[in-house]
């Protein structure tokens, strides 16, 4: 007698089981435990409140920006190491573009122009990637330097400083500045954006024929060209996109500062690879999430911003940031290898 | 065939020779990209012009003192005519000054530096006292009826910087509270201060300790009923003072900073020329909103 056995792909998943299957779980404890902290050690002073909250979302939103796409790229298998210089870069151009004593734009029309150059940039990383057949880190690393260097330069070249500030009354003028610099029900436009990025880039990735595309270029390029996926053309849209989130948080600092200098991003290509691996992403491709690199950034905000609120001694604001990192990647880990044992 | 090559050779050399122009070499720890340190460069490149000497500018990319002592030495192995030195942590740095003196270059020390330059052998100070120009903050602060203050140190390790706070707080006479920055940053920056002001209501002064800080500062405190003042000039910080939402910025004249150790040198080595200071201060002179006007056209030409 044959004794159907059920197809064990069908086996009924407990609600639990299938939140364990999920990237971002381990983010989502990581913020309850960094958020539960700070509200006990700070909640008194300010941090619960409305404006508290705004405070971190709009650090949070402007690395999230950045962290969206840098998950994509992750997921796909590549690094970029340069959109911390290309904020800088795209932040000096739109205000020398714009700025009276050089460029006069409009400012939605540097942007424009800012932007194509970025696109540029993200098209040339990946092209060079694809083909040398270097890491992406060695790539980007020598782009970060470059455009890092290059903006220091020409920026001095033209104004003879590295800041470029005076662009108020140009930007006042702009109706588009709006779309940068508003607030949409109390909070700043930059939160909209980072909400719109993280859900948009998230139904690609899960909804779409080129998010799975993008899940195959970062787990087995050679497996994913055999059945037809275009990993080159996946890719280098990837290093392309990860350059235009670079330029929007740079539209959004040079609008609401009416400012910028070469400086600005420094440092924020490693907080959004951070973001991302807290959020789920794995350095090696293949595996991680959109909301989950979200969540890493308002991890990282809520350390940055909460510090100070609270009593601790700001001297050991890095450490602070840095356990934290650690304990929500650690954490992060652990579910992971729970959740596989889910699966088996 | 070979001789005629060697003849050529040493004429074309002893046509260098003849056109050798003095050489200094000027060692910053400023960061290429700060725009303070752009305007001491200015300086330094329009001394180069009126003396008539070659200089060559270095400075690390990163605040890092090691490597700032690895270009003092490898300046002082190319054997120049003189050397410009910015001090800003005089232990990490002695050997290297010290070596340069022992090698018989006069040295010329600028920016920061100014109470051990004398003890390292270097000829003069070209600068301001970090200590007296934060003192200087808080005791205009302190009049100004300022009883709460913080500090917002974008250059944590800069010794320099340390003092300015610590003149600053003292010149107040209140417990330090400093919060430290990333100078990347602009929005961080905005925020940080923004919590420590809502932390904190009774804080009723902010000093921030250049240009790159400010900026956000100024956004973060709009609306506010508080004394702002900034160390170092730019067009925004000088736009600010102008509509009185700044109390006062603290110029160094760092163009000046630039300018005169090249002028002093090229002397010194030309015709054995020195002032007879230990130290030549070039402020702190206070930017405050009665004399913002006339400076703001020097700031946008990268003078001030």
């Amino acid at each position: 007698m044959a004794v159907r056995t059920q197809d064990e792909r069908l086996r009924p998943i407990s609600l639990w089981q299938r939140l364990l299957l999920r990237p971002e779980l381990g983010s989502i404890a990581g913020l309850i435990v960094v958020f539960g902290f700070f509200a006990i050690a700070a909640g008194d002073s300010g941090f619960l409140t409305w404006a508290g909250t705004r405070n971190y979302l709009e650090v949070a939103a402007q690395l999230g920006i950045l962290a969206a796409a840098v998950a994509l790229l992750m997921i796909g298998g590549e690094f970029d190491l340069s959109v911390g210089s290309m904020i800088g870069v795209a932040a000096v151009m739109m205000a020398i573009l714009s700025h009276p004593d050089y460029g006069g734009l409009p400012i939605s029309f540097s942007l424009v122009i800012t932007l194509g150059f970025a696109l540029l940039i993200g098209y040339f990383n990946g092209w060079l990637v694809l083909r040398t057949g270097l890491p992406s880190f060695i790539v980007t690393l020598a782009m970060m330097f470059i455009l890092s260097g290059a903006n220091i330069g020409f920026t001095k070249l033209i104004t003879k400083l590295t800041i470029v500030s005076g662009l108020g009354d140009s930007l006042a003028k702009d109706p588009l500045s709006f779309l940068f610099t508003g607030a949409l029900l109390g909070l700043p436009a930059a939160v909209w954006w980072w909400l719109a990025a993280t859900l948009v880039l998230s139904w690609v990735l899960l909804r779409t024929p080129f998010g799975n595309w993008i899940f195959g270029a970062g787990g087995d390029p050679t497996a994913a060209r055999n059945v037809g996926v275009p990993v080159r053309r996946v890719k280098i849209t990837l290093f392309m996109l990860t350059a235009a989130a670079a330029t929007l948080v740079a539209a959004i600092q040079v609008m609401g500062l009416g400012s910028a200098n070469v400086l600005q991003g420094q440092g924020k290509e490693l907080e959004a690879v951070a973001a991302s691996v807290i959020g789920g992403c794995l350095l090696s491709g293949g595996y991680g999430s959109v909301i989950g690199a979200g969540i890493g950034a308002l991890i990282l905000a809520i350390v940055q911003q909460g510090i100070v609120y609270t009593n601790i001694d700001l001297d050991w604001f890095k450490v602070m940031v840095g356990g934290m990192i650690l304990g929500a990647v650690i954490l992060n880990n652990y579910l992971r290898k729970l959740s596989l044992q889910v699966r088996r | 065939m070979k001789k005629l090559l060697l003849g050529a050779l040493l004429v074309m050399g002893m046509g260098l020779a003849m056109a050798q122009q003095i050489r200094i070499v000027v060692v910053s720890h400023g960061q290429a990209a700060d725009p303070f340190w752009s305007v001491v460069k200015n300086g330094v490149d329009q001394a180069a012009k009126d003396m008539n000497v070659r200089v060559e500018y270095r400075a690390p990319e990163t605040f890092d003192m090691v490597r700032m002592a690895q270009l003092i030495d490898a300046a002082v192995a190319s054997r120049p005519n003189a050397i410009v030195v910015s001090i800003p942590d005089a232990k990490a740095l002695e050997r290297s000054i010290t070596a340069a003196v022992k090698a018989g270059i006069p040295v010329v020390s600028m920016n920061s530096g100014s109470d051990v330059a004398e003890k390292l052998g270097v000829l003069l100070h070209v600068g301001q006292t970090e200590y007296e120009a934060g003192l200087g903050a808080g005791k205009r602060m302190k009049a100004a009826g300022v009883k709460n203050a913080i500090c917002i140190n974008q250059e944590v390790g800069n010794v320099a910087l340390d003092l300015r706070c610590k003149g600053f707080f003292d010149g107040l006479g209140i417990k330090p509270n400093v919060i430290p920055v990333k100078i990347g940053d602009p929005t961080g920056i905005r925020n940080a201060v923004a919590a420590a002001l809502q932390k904190d209501p009774t804080i009723d002064g902010v000093l921030t300790l250049g240009p790159t800080a400010a900026e956000p500062v100024l956004q973060a405190i709009e609306g506010k009923k508080l004394v702002f003042g900034t160390f170092d000039l730019s067009p925004a910080v000088l736009k600010a003072l102008s509509e009185k939402k700044m109390a006062f910025a603290i110029d160094q004249q760092q163009w000046l900073q630039g300018y005169l150790p090249i002028v002093i040198l090229a002397n010194y080595v030309r015709y054995g020329l020195l002032p007879a200071n230990n130290v030549i201060l070039t402020g702190p002179g206070f930017v405050t909103p009665e004399n913002a006007a006339q400076v703001i056209d020097l700031s946008k030409k990268g003078i001030r």
